[in-house]
């Protein structure tokens, strides 16, 4: 079941477009926000309240990156894995952080503490290589500046 | 020299807001063009300045607003977008005109939108440019504020609103008729063309798409006129041109410089040459869908003509270089896993040509490849390019493979008659 909040926020993106569906990535984001994954349920909640079949959400759900339809961890690493992070050495990183929380690129830590995902280029070539955690861009990474970071993010 | 795009941009300081924009002269353009010019006037001024599409194709952009039917039934919503979802790898040159300058986008979008009488507009937006989020959306609201967008815009009866629409990733999303799929709520997979999107995009109706950097060009087109573009080239073809260069240099970064610069220049003047201890190998001279250019190369003007006639693309105008302390093949491994997993899965070539490709090239770069690979790559890199598929995505992907087989085959054949990789 959808909350009251998660409804009047879909309904919000509705009705600046021609007809429900076109809202479909806007509320498979928004349900996203509040529960952190897309999980079956929500997908057939989401297609009542577009008047699509779940299918169709599905269809939409699975194409896209930033829609997890498992649950992550409360805070998702997106390491860069393109190519100028890889001659600036994001390999390194990977390993350090992989070997430090005990999990590899699509993994969760056993606490649920941290998800960790390979992204593609974030536009920062020039300062590689590149990292996000959460929604928080961090760039020049070094593995001396890996610990602290993660402090931040419990 | 001139630096038009970027004179008000300082790398690490807060973009200017409404007032100080306009103390510099911001929306004298959008001024200028709502007064003095009709729809058809401005798009014929910026046919006049051959201002090329700067998302990776070189179009131009007065050519494209040209196909937009104006005579038609103006009450049915037209639809201007600005391809802000740059994901390109090794391509950075959007979110530094989108952080750096909000207003100078959003002005050129207004221009833009009243040339195609468009009335409801987008800015498609790479859902990890958080910064670049926040600045647009402070800005737009100072332009609602000041009547620069939403009803009777500077008293001329045109009306604009303006929309972020920040995208669920996907590289595909950056092809503008998938794009248009994607804005619609839909997978992003590409339409056929035609029908071109300006004659039926957007819910089926006329709908431009251009990037970002050459929509922020559109204001100080029509402030300073077509000539005084056009003499910002070195070549004639117009314009300044954001110009990256990333890899093992001495001074990574984003300069704006006049278009038809040379390689040497952009490598050795501003990114200070090579890293200490390494050599230059090669480059990709405008993101990875781009052909490798290579020493013999360097004297060549990066222009979208002659990088061409080079035997690749100028694209976004953003170099990633190889030094010969990075392995050529996990160089063009990494840049073909990343093409094999942005795929939508549309047309074969595509979808099953670049995971084989991918996997090959693993194995080669693990030194269990086997020399009846590197025609079987060849093969793929042909069925791959231009002609064979929906989208030129594929033909992207194949363009840093095909020319990395012929410029560095010896290296690929190193890993596999030594059975390991030389750079581990
Ligand atoms: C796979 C693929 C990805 C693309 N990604 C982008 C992009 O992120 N930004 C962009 O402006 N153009 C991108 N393009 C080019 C667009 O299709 C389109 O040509 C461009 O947005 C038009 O703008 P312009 O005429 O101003 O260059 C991409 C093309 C392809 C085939
Ligand atoms: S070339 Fe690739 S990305 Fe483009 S439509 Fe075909 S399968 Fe999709």
């Amino acid at each position: 079941m959808l909350t009251e909040e998660e409804k009047k926020e879909i309904q919000k993106e509705v009705k600046q477009y021609p007809y429900p569906a076109v809202a479909c990535i806007d509320a498979l984001k928004i349900v996203q926000q509040h529960r952190g994954w897309i999980s079956d349920e929500s997908v057939k909640d989401i297609a009542q309240v577009l008047r699509i079949s779940s299918e169709e959400v599905d269809s939409v759900a699975t194409f896209y990156s930033r829609i997890y339809r498992k649950p992550v961890g409360r805070n998702v690493i997106l390491i860069c894995d393109s190519v100028s992070c890889m001659i600036m050495g994001y390999e390194s990183l990977y390993q350090y952080i992989s070997k430090k929380l005990g999990i590899s690129f699509g993994g969760t830590s056993s606490d649920r503490r941290f998800t960790l995902l390979p992204i593609s280029c974030l536009g920062d070539c020039d300062n590689a290589p590149v990292m996000i955690i959460n929604n928080d861009h961090f760039n020049r990474l070094t593995i001396e500046k890996i610990d602290e970071l993660l402090e931040h993010y419990k | 020299m001139e630096r038009p795009l970027t004179k008000y941009i300082t790398p690490g300081s807060i973009a200017y807001n409404l007032e100080d924009y306009k103390k510099v002269g911001g929306y004298a353009g959008l001024k200028k063009a709502m007064k003095n010019m009709t729809p058809a006037e401005v798009t014929s001024l910026v046919k006049g300045s051959n201002l090329l599409g700067r998302g990776g194709a070189g179009f131009p952009t007065g050519v494209k607003w040209s196909l937009v039917p104006m005579n038609g039934d103006d009450s049915k919503p037209k639809y201007l977008i600005c391809n802000a979802d740059e994901m390109e790898p090794g391509t950075f040159k959007d979110r530094y005109l989108l952080e750096g300058n909000p207003h100078q986008l959003i002005e050129g979008m207004i221009i833009s939108a009243y040339a195609i009488r468009a009335e409801k507009a987008y800015i498609f937006l790479r859902w990890a440019y958080k910064k670049a989020e926040a600045g647009l959306r402070t800005a737009i609201n100072e332009a609602y504020k000041a009547g620069y967008l939403g009803k009777n815009i500077l008293g001329s009866g045109f009306n604009l609103e303006l929309h972020v629409h920040s995208s669920a990733g996907r590289y595909i999303c950056g092809e503008e008729t998938a794009l248009l799929n994607s804005l619609e709520g839909k997978r992003a997979l590409p339409r056929t063309k035609p029908p071109f999107p300006a004659v039926s995009g957007l819910f089926g109706r006329p709908t431009v798409v251009n990037n970002v950097e050459t929509l922020s060009w559109i204001s100080h087109i029509v402030e300073n006129g077509a000539d005084w573009f056009k003499g910002l080239s070195l070549t004639g073809t117009g314009g300044t041109k954001l110009y990256g260069v990333s890899g093992k240099v001495k001074n990574p970064g984003i300069w704006e410089l006049p278009l038809g610069i040379t390689m040497r220049e952009l490598l050795e003047e501003h990114a200070g040459g090579m890293a200490t201890g390494h050599k230059f190998r090669g480059a990709l001279p405008g993101g990875a869908s781009t052909d490798f250019l290579i020493e013999e190369h360097l004297d060549v003007k990066m222009d979208f003509t002659t990088v061409a006639a080079a035997g690749s693309r100028l694209g976004t105008g953003t170099m990633i270089v190889l030094d010969d302390k990075t392995c050529p093949v996990a160089f063009v491994h990494n840049v073909e896993r990343f093409f094999a997993l942005e795929s939508c899965g549309w047309c074969t070539p595509c979808r099953e040509g670049l995971p084989w490709v991918e996997k090959m090239l693993a194995s080669i770069e693990e030194g269990t490849g086997k020399m009846e690979y590197l025609d079987l790559l060849k093969f793929n890199a042909k069925y791959m390019g231009p002609g064979n598929t929906f989208c030129a995505h594929a033909p992207g992907a194949a363009e840093p493979l095909q020319s990395g087989l012929k410029y560095f085959y010896d290296d690929f054949v190193e890993h596999i008659t030594g059975k390991k990789c030389p750079w581990k």
